[in-house]
């Protein structure tokens, strides 16, 4: 039995099925991403788990004690919001101390412990301050350091980056990666951002209509997924993907026999540009960014748009004609009904 | 023509309406420092010395302190009535939510728009029969329910702009419906609950339909005491300034700071 | 638990509240299909609609509806026409515009009964009063509001006190006026009257309902003024439906036909009632 056990989950809102019979195991001290498209219902498994939303079928076990009927105050779940929702009369000290406040522990032990969490989170000299009288990033470590100092069974949190301004992201990223290693609590972190995902999880859940369509860690899902969907997912940019029908040429490429109505997945550093020759794939060059580091070239291939990545620098020209070949540890066949042979 | 002398016009137009419309009521505060002659005077007198004797003459008068009294505590135990009834049940629409939640709101406000002449009649026999004519008691019981409505609203309005999210954290932090009320909702809504009263206040000290016909000698608020002075002579008006002055003081000052309370709750959010 | 708390909760409200509503109700009518004189208890007789044909029959009715709609159309008109006025003038800023809204909005909180002596004493007395002395500066000579146009003061009475309701409303609706719309209408080359006419009229046309429909509903048990200063007279020449009510009730003490009367209110004022629910319940979610 794993740490966190989720079996058969179902959830409903009137007539919308948000998850459908989730099955789901979670061991002790890792760090899990739900990750999706909007909708997908990844927020909805959160509270699910947190106890925010009562669950209309299935189970949640934790720790070896079944949690699916206790209220959120019971789970010994600690939740960093969206929004951090602190509580705007209270100082930083009493957001942080309200729930050991609540559990009417020793205020010597209390205060120990709010000023050890503050230590790790930078926010000594906020104590005494509101709210109100913080950055958005200082909110957020406050936030944090609510969900620290109760040094739950599992942390929460639910896009927590979402509301940070691009410089700050990516710093408060790596600092929430560092943290959880470091305090080795178990943590579920929910996120649109597939980029949040692969830096951040020892495993990914990759979520879709309430239904998980791959569970693994974020190599895991780069180099196999499981199917078009996951493939199209995770990795900027996305996976080429190309309908056999459009562009039969390119079944060269693919070690196995592919169905007439299959799909022909390759990453974008999988797509050589070689010169207009007698081999592979004829194509049209459309667009060439240049991003410094890599450069992507968008070319046309029968009217299937198609987008490469390499290191070098390209001296091609928007309308260069060029032949493209595909590298065989990029591909990735599909069948018709999207997933993986 | 350009900004500048279009800007003096406005102030001089804004300036001379406002203390045209505010004209009857600055020549009643005025008046109240007069002396009834010079009340009456023709021309009408706009400086003279003050004296404050009329106030002292009007408080002299027994019914004049028993009346403020009655208007004090008819206001102040409706309006704490009304909200202890009114509280709980904002709070149950605003957190424990349901499919009939929206009607029923729905349904309190329109009790507040039955006009209160059509339950003057059913009142006055019910306040008759059970010998409750001219009591305080009735009066509390008349101005708490024509409130609840407004309260109710008013209430409701402020609970639900507490953000969701606190309210869950506070659950995750451990809170049961008591302690998440005693430390989350009550905090947060202070202001709310302060707008109300002040408001219902207003309208309790303003009300006059009641009090004139439901009471008289023992139970008469002060609405009800101006109107007893409506004389034909004009040898009590600088007293009827001042006794008028002072009925009504308290509450144009406190409307003055609940103007946008007055919007929200009167016209129960239906003007953004 | 869960279910048990919440309408704990609410059982106060909902029940006095049922109770106030239900009781008057069912008590008015009642009272309006029996013989009931106050002065006579106990003395209930089955009369079906005689009420209620006495009421309508009574020569006071007729004059008392159409005075009533008066008194409802000239307050709605004055206050929107010259609340949207003002609401207008103050909306931009300009020096002391605070000292101006709180001078404003005064006359709303004024007792009723204050307002009616205000205005018979002060203002409308024909010897003393401030308008008199002001007709005669300008050699006319003083007119006997009261007694001459009984209900025109009225009207100007609750004028006066309603005005900064309107005013207050408008306001508050003006404030929410897309800015950048006007803006592209300027660019667009529309005038002043062209703006107030096909943008901000149009934007202010939901206020100017609430404030028709609420004042309707309000305005339709004027008393306090009618009493304290014309008593319904000169004749029937100020008396409206509460009054006339109250006349009915309490001092013919005939109940049965006052509470006749009382539900006629009660009528017109649901009909307003009720578009006012809707839109306040459009405006809920």
């Amino acid at each position: 039995m794993s740490f966190l056990q989720l079996q058969k989950l179902e959830k409903s809102f009137g007539q919308h099925r948000a998850i459908k019979s989730l099955d789901l195991s979670i061991e002790q001290g890792e760090f899990i991403v739900f990750v999706g498209p909007s909708g997908c219902g990844k927020t909805t498994l959160l509270r699910l788990i947190a106890g925010l939303e009562n669950a209309d079928g299935g189970g949640i076990q934790l720790d070896g004690k079944d949690i699916t009927k206790l209220p959120s105050a019971k789970r010994d779940l600690a939740m960093v919001f969206q929004s951090y929702a602190l509580y705007p009369h209270m100082s930083v000290f009493d957001n942080m101390s309200f729930a050991l406040k609540l559990a009417g522990v020793d205020k010597a032990v209390i205060r120990d412990k709010v000023e050890r969490a503050a230590k790790i989170l930078n926010l000594e000299s906020y104590l005494e301050r509101t709210p109100r009288a913080l950055s958005g990033g200082q909110r957020q470590r406050v936030a944090i350091g609510r969900a620290i100092v109760r040094a739950p069974k599992v942390f929460l949190f639910d896009e927590p980056l979402s509301n940070l301004d691009a410089a700050l992201r990516g710093q408060t990223r790596v600092e929430i990666h560092k943290l959880q290693r470091e305090l080795g609590v178990t943590t579920i972190y929910v996120t649109h951002d597939q980029v949040e995902a692969m830096t951040l999880a020892d495993r990914v859940v990759v979520l879709r209509d309430g239904v998980i369509e791959q569970v693994g860690t974020p190599l895991e899902l780069y180099d196999h997924p499981a199917n078009q969907f996951v493939a199209q997912f995770i990795g900027t940019p996305p996976m080429n993907m190309i309908p056999l029908q459009a562009l039969a040429s390119v079944a060269q490429f693919a070690n196995k026999t592919m169905s007439a109505e299959g799909f022909l997945g390759v990453r974008p550093e999988g797509i050589r540009i070689l010169p207009k020759g007698i081999e592979g794939v004829s194509a049209t060059v459309e667009l060439i960014e240049a991003l410094g580091a890599d450069t992507l070239i968008y070319i046309n291939a029968l009217g299937v748009s198609l987008v490469a990545r390499q290191n070098e620098r390209a001296s091609l020209v928007p309308g260069d004609a060029v032949a493209l070949e595909f590298d065989p540890r990029f591909l990735h066949v599909f069948g018709p009904n999207g997933k993986v042979i | 023509m350009n900004e500048k002398s279009l800007l003096m016009i406005r102030t001089i137009a804004a300036w001379s309406t406002a203390l045209l419309v505010f004209f009857p009521l600055g020549w009643l505060a005025l008046t109240a420092f007069k002396t009834e002659l010079q009340a009456i005077s023709v021309p009408p007198l706009v400086f003279f010395p003050p004296t404050m004797e009329n106030f002292s003459v009007v408080q002299d008068r027994s019914d004049y302190l028993l009346f403020a009294k009655n208007s004090l505590i008819t206001s102040a135990v409706s309006t704490l009535l009304g909200l202890a009834i009114a509280a709980p049940a904002a709070y149950s629409m605003t957190f424990f939510k349901t499919r009939r939640t929206r009607d029923i709101l729905m349904w309190m406000l329109s009790t507040k728009m039955m006009p209160a002449v059509g339950a003057l009649l059913p009142i006055y026999v019910l306040a008759q029969t059970a010998g409750l004519l001219d009591s305080l008691t009735v009066l509390i019981i008349v101005f708490t329910l024509s409130n609840l409505p407004i309260m109710v609203w008013m209430l409701y309005s402020c609970f639900k702009d507490i953000p969701k999210e606190i309210l869950e954290a506070a659950q995750m932090d451990g809170a049961n419906v008591w302690t998440e009320f005693r430390n989350v909702v009550l905090p947060l809504s202070i202001g709310g609950f302060a707008s109300t009263a002040l408001l219902c206040l207003v309208l309790s000290w303003n009300e006059a339909f009641w009090s004139l016909n439901l009471s008289s000698a023992k139970a008469g608020t002060l609405a009800a005491l101006i109107a007893s002075y409506s004389s034909p002579e004009g040898l009590f008006w600088a007293k009827l300034s001042a006794a008028s002055l002072m009925a009504i003081a308290p509450v144009v000052v406190f409307g003055w700071f609940s103007q946008k309370q007055l919007v929200q709750g009167l016209t129960f959010g239906a003007v953004k | 638990m869960n279910r048990v708390l919440p309408r704990l909760l609410l059982a106060p409200a909902v029940i006095t509240l049922f109770v106030w509503m239900i009781v008057p109700l069912a008590m008015t009518i009642y009272f309006s299909v029996v013989s009931y004189n106050l002065m006579q208890p106990g003395a209930h007789e089955f009369v079906g609609m005689a009420n209620i044909e006495f009421f309508v029959t009574d020569p006071d009715f007729w004059p008392a509806v159409l005075n009533t709609l008066i008194l409802l159309g000239s307050v709605i008109a004055i206050t929107v026409v010259f609340g949207i006025a003002l609401a207008l003038l103050i909306n931009d800023p300009f020096p002391g515009r605070s000292m101006v809204r709180v001078l404003l909005i005064s006359p709303f909180f004024v007792m009723p009964t204050v307002n009616a002596l205000l205005w018979k004493n002060m203002m409308m007395n024909p010897i003393y009063g401030v308008l008199a002395q002001v007709w005669q500066f300008f050699g006319q000579q003083p007119v006997d509001w009261l007694t001459y146009h009984p209900l025109f003061s009225v009207i100007v009475m609750v004028a006066w006190q309603w005005l900064p309701f309107a005013c207050l409303i408008f306001i508050t609706s003006l404030q929410s006026l897309d800015r950048e719309q006007m803006e592209a209408a300027r660019m667009d080359g529309a005038m002043a009257i062209q703006r107030f006419m096909y943008l901000v009229l149009p934007h202010l046309a939901r206020a100017i309902a609430v404030v028709v429909m609420i004042e309707m509903i309000f305005l339709m048990s004027v008393f306090a003024e009618i009493f304290t200063t014309t008593g319904g007279g000169p004749g029937n020449d100020s008396t409206n439906i509460a009054f006339l009510i109250f006349k009915q009730a309490l001092m013919n003490f005939d109940v049965g036909v006052a509470s006749a009367g009382a539900l006629f209110a009660v009528v017109l004022a649901n009909i307003a009632a009720f578009f006012l629910i809707r839109m306040i319940g459009k405006n809920l979610d």
